[in-house]
């Protein structure tokens, strides 16, 4: 398992925009550079991140995408994402990041609104 | 002339030179069709939309970027998603991102690689189909994708 770092307050007020952080452990191979060999060193890409809330008020929810990301090899290694939420309710943020070579990384973040 | 006139006229002069509107940056060839491409037959126009990036960048294989698009975030009224476009790297695709109105705010930052100096194009996308554009010019002194 790659390391993940994800950052969002632990509490929120009713209605506060929040920031949400996250990054993951990755080298994002471009598939265009060359080892020392000559040889081309194969591609191993992020190739999607998604980020679902889960509202802890309602029975069953199977939870909203709220922010998604396709990426390609022009992302930096160890890809940071941040962007906003509009805190409304608790709930639990849950993360993936899927990529080449079956990469799969998933996290769970809660989040309590006062 | 007498030194009134001549004060009168100049002063003139000088106004004329400052009110010239200074001309947009032209949009590579490159992007352009990418832009219409993501578009999808919507209006591009070019506003709204705020690429931050420094000008002049040291380090092409970190180049942190943030994208804030001017839209009140209701269901009503919200940004569906953001395009990145560059011009000269291999590959012309950097990210697109998917919003929701759960955001509450129309921004995104990440980390992009910058292979040479080049244009950059952020497209926003609403959810009435019509699309806004900022395009940059960035320096890059030490490129991405080319050292080992």
């Amino acid at each position: 398992m790659a390391r993940a770092l994800i950052t969002v307050p632990k509490t929120a007020r009713r209605g506060e925009i929040i920031e949400i952080r996250a990054l993951v452990q990755h080298p994002m191979e471009t598939g265009y550079r060359r080892s020392s060999e000559g040889d081309l060193l194969p591609r191993d890409l992020i190739r999607r991140f998604s980020c679902r809330f889960v509202d802890s008020g309602k029975a069953n929810d199977s939870g909203t995408i709220m922010f998604a990301a396709t990426l390609h090899a022009a992302i930096s290694a160890n890809p940071y994402l941040s962007f906003n939420l509009r805190a409304q309710s608790s709930g639990t943020l849950a993360f993936s990041w899927e990529g080449d070579n079956g990469f799969s990384q998933r996290e769970q973040v809660a989040l309590i609104v006062v | 002339m007498k030194r009134r006139v001549f004060l009168s006229s100049s002063a003139g002069l000088v106004a004329s030179v400052i009110v010239r509107p200074v001309a947009a940056l032209a949009q590579s060839d490159v992007l352009t069709p990418l832009v219409n491409a993501y578009a999808a037959g919507g209006v591009v126009r070019e506003g709204r939309v705020k690429f931050d990036i420094a000008p002049l960048v040291d380090n092409g294989n970190s180049v942190p970027i943030e994208i804030t698009v001017e839209s009140p975030m209701t269901p009503a009224q919200h940004v569906v998603g953001i395009a990145l476009f560059n011009e000269k790297n291999p590959q012309n695709q950097v990210a697109e991102f998917t919003l929701s109105p759960l955001a509450g705010r129309a921004r995104v930052a990440t980390r992009i690689r910058l292979a040479l100096s080049q244009q950059l194009v952020a497209v926003a996308k609403m959810n009435d189909g019509s699309c806004w554009t900022h395009t940059v010019e960035v320096l890059v002194t030490v490129a991405s994708c080319i050292e080992e």
